[in-house]
């Protein structure tokens, strides 16, 4: 099954992420900032990154940035977790290398559906 | 698939109280002038992380609220807008309206909407924004579903370099329709020998055929794409269709209770709230329990034994023994996952003295040190009212205004201190303040104006400040709102007893006074002292004995009534007979035949008089209160190790109880000889 990075400061959000794509049997690992999540990223291959934006220590574009120029995650999905109001967000992840995003809030169900969409 | 998201919703919580301690002390930097950009951005995360989270978990009117506190900070952390103090204190009244949302939403009750409103439009004042009707829903109609599209789909080069994939773009036009004809252009593809495996040169067009599908829907599907492609979609023929918008209707009209019922969680207890740990105490726990099981091995070898030598039963007592120390450690490491730092009771109290001192127009520095100091997490959470009150005591009452101080040749700014320590197996806690001290004829007059003392009684200083803790007692001039109420420093005493701790106060006329709290580091373990009472088998707390001895006759005084004394090199100690407090058939009632344990409580000894001093271990607490009731002069019970229920004497509750009945029995000797 797939494995998922599932990146995000705040420990409910992450939780409920990590639930819901376990229950649909991905293998999911968590991060709680950015230089966390690159770290992992690069002693594990994943399938799909999922990150915050607004993180301490390192942002999620940042982290996108930092990811997208490692070989092996050249053609990964990289989805942001933002909010309706940070337009401006979007286009600064795209640029960075993110391939699009969920927008907070969300529900499981939503969630299930753009990561089933991805990973195909 | 259906989740419950409330099982998140204890995390949200507790993450969320946590962001908004952080915002609050972030927010009291900022007001200092501290302008620092790490800072803001710190708030702001706080406040978007809510945000998110509260939408996420169907708290919409937090999220709406937290909205536009969020774009505040967006602004500020992007420059573009001045941090100013009437900005700074709007949002610190709009984290206290925060924090009273999530707390209603969590018990149950209801929000307070009116200061809700008042806030969101002291936010939107500063914004410039209108108080638009937050749910003005851009009801985008969207045109009737065609009976088709023609999509023209041409990526950019760059496509797949964010890691977006054009195959799973029109699979997904695909799923929408009922039917998909795609056709690919290779025109654009160069010859192999240059072709990028990594570059995108085709493009599509795709004619989507029945199934309801509007623009929107299509469009929604480029979204992520939408400046990495063209993207033309033409109608093929249009109807009159309005089932598309209708059913968006219905939609929402059906979730909207569904929301309301997840705003308003059924009134869960916050005592069964969670704690976290910090994963070095989890790995010394998981280490002690690899000794014990070591242990354990050794240990169960002895049982294979045939016949004992006096050699194997050294070993066994060297066993027992590791197994002994293997035990309390684990208890110790049990007992600190418990623990928590006191900086959470602590953080509060910056905010508490800001707003105070300007409503008091005092000047007030407040120092904290100690916070690192740790507390059993139940004990944490009791102290903090008490040590309000005490805080905001000495800022009523302890420090003088700017223009008396500067009269009494003092700085205009008074300090407070606040600090925690260990003492002794205890902690301590201190308020410190270097005001005017306490007046110790004011109390006096107040205490015999109000009857708590005769009016020709002396007494030394302290004795005089500690009546301040009486019930009914308060010499504020002017009731404020803050304190004076009379219903104070009573409670404070109360709480902390009933935490098994102690509070008094010591005082400097002109230099200020410091009020001291020793509080057990835990509440569940208590070294205790047994001692035998007749048959029965009572635990004095060890840490209150200063020793215990023999009576000698000639040191045995006896005072008005039937009260004794006991001369104790220069002090007169009174004794408690506990056999006669707790109807209880002694061996001896004879003082010579027994023994006197010397005990304190703030600041006050007695000797208890026991048959015998039994020996000393570590207890469990066991509570009465909840097993049977409370029983004044007792703090708890314990199970001994022969199955026997021992009941623990809770000292300074003792020191009252004698100290009633010998009042009592003074007003009936006085009663009887009138």
């Amino acid at each position: 099954m797939a494995t998922i990075l599932a990146v995000d400061d705040s420990a409910s959000m992450r939780q409920m992420v990590s639930f819901t794509l376990k229950g649909a049997g991905y293998q999911v690992t968590e991060a709680a900032d950015g230089q966390e999540a690159l770290t992992k990223a690069k002693s594990q291959q994943f399938d799909l990154i999922i990150t915050d934006v607004n993180m301490p220590v390192m942002d999620g574009i940042t982290f996108i940035r930092h990811l997208r120029g490692e070989a092996n995650y050249k053609f990964i999905p990289m989805l942001m977790l933002t909010t309706e109001s940070a337009g401006d967000k979007k286009a600064q992840g795209k640029a960075a290398g993110a391939t699009g995003w969920i927008v907070k809030p969300f529900n499981p169900d939503q969630l299930l559906n753009t990561v089933k969409k991805v990973l195909g | 698939m259906s989740i419950d998201l409330e099982q998140f919703h204890e995390t949200f919580f507790e993450e969320s109280f946590e962001g908004l301690d952080i915002m609050e002390s972030g927010l009291l930097e900022l007001e200092q002038g501290e302008v620092d950009l790490e800072n803001i951005n710190t708030i702001f995360r706080s406040a978007h992380s809510i945000k998110g989270g509260s939408g996420t978990f169907g708290f919409s009117a937090v999220a709406e609220f937290t909205h536009d506190m969020e774009t505040l900070l967006d602004q500020m952390r992007n420059g573009e807008r001045q941090v100013s103090v009437s900005v700074v204190e709007t949002l610190l009244g709009s984290v206290d309206v925060l924090r009273n949302m999530l707390n209603a939403i969590r018990d149950g009750s209801d929000i307070d909407v009116d200061s809700v409103a008042e806030t969101t439009v002291a936010i939107k004042a500063i914004l410039g924004l209108e108080n638009t009707t937050t749910d003005s829903v851009k009801e985008q109609v969207s045109e009737a579903a065609a009976k088709g599209w023609i999509v023209h789909f041409t990526p950019h080069i760059d496509i797949m370099k964010t890691g977006n994939d054009t195959v799973r773009l029109i699979r997904e036009l695909n799923s929408l329709a009922d039917k998909a004809e795609v056709t690919v252009n290779n025109d654009a593809l160069p010859p192999l020998s240059e072709l990028e495996p990594e570059d995108c040169h085709q493009s599509w067009v795709i004619n989507l055929i029945g199934g309801e599908v509007s623009e929107d829907d299509i469009r929604e599907v480029f979204a992520w794409v939408d400046d990495e492609c063209d993207l033309k979609i033409e109608a093929m023929a249009k109807e009159d269709d309005y089932i598309g918008p209708e059913r968006r209707d219905d939609d929402r009209r059906q979730k909207a209770p569904e929301r309301r019922n997840t705003e308003r969680r059924s009134g869960k207890s916050s005592e069964s709230s969670s704690i976290r740990v910090n994963i070095s105490k989890v790995d010394e726990l998981i280490n002690m329990v690899g000794e014990l099981v070591i242990t354990q091995s050794m240990l169960s070898r002895f049982g294979d034994q045939e016949d004992f030598t006096p050699a194997t039963i050294e070993r066994l007592k060297d066993g027992l023994a590791q197994l002994e120390g293997h035990t309390r450690e684990l208890q110790e490491s049990v007992m600190r996952v418990r623990m928590m730092p006191i900086s959470f009771a602590f953080q509060r109290f910056p905010r508490l003295v800001h707003d105070l001192s300007t409503t008091f127009e005092k000047k007030i520095e407040l120092i904290v040190t100690g916070e690192t100091t740790e507390l059993d997490k139940t004990v944490l959470e009791k102290i903090g009212d008490p040590l309000v009150h005490l805080v905001r005591n000495s800022l009523d009452h302890g420090i003088e205004s700017p223009a008396d101080r500067v009269k009494a040749g003092k700085s205009e700014t008074g300090v407070i201190e606040l600090s925690a320590f260990h003492q002794g197996g205890n902690i301590v806690i201190q308020i410190k303040d270097d005001g005017a001290g306490l007046n110790k004829n004011k109390i006096l007059s107040k205490a015999k104006e109000k009857g708590l003392v005769s009016q020709d009684e002396r007494m030394p200083d302290d004795q005089v400040y500690d009546l301040i803790f009486r019930p009914g007692f308060s010499t504020a001039d002017v009731v404020s709102d803050v304190s004076g109420r009379g219903v104070g420093m009573d409670v404070v005493r109360r709480n902390i007893r009933e935490l098994g701790g102690a509070v008094e106060v010591k005082s400097t006329p002109g230099e200020g006074s410091v009020f001291t709290i020793r509080l057990p580091l835990t509440l569940a373990i208590l070294d205790g002292q047994l001692v035998g009472i007749g048959d029965e088998t009572y635990i004095l707390p060890v840490i209150s004995i200063i020793e215990s001895l023999q009576v000698k006759t000639e040191n045995i005084n006896a005072v008005a009534g039937n009260a004794e004394v006991y001369r104790l090199r220069d002090e007169y100690i009174p004794i408690v007979r506990l056999y006669q407090i707790f109807g209880i058939k002694p061996i001896s009632t004879d003082l010579e035949n027994g023994l006197l344990v010397v005990v304190e409580a703030e600041g006050k000894k007695i000797a208890i008089y026991v048959d015998d001093l039994l020996g000393q271990q570590q207890v469990v607490i066991k509570s009465l209160e909840t097993n049977f009731k409370k029983i004044e002069g007792l703090s708890g019970a314990t199970i001994l190790g022969d199955g026997t229920v021992a009941l623990i004497i809770d000292i300074a509750g003792l020191i009252d109880l004698y100290q009633k009945d010998m009042a009592s029995s003074v007003v009936s000797i006085k009663g009887a000889a009138a």
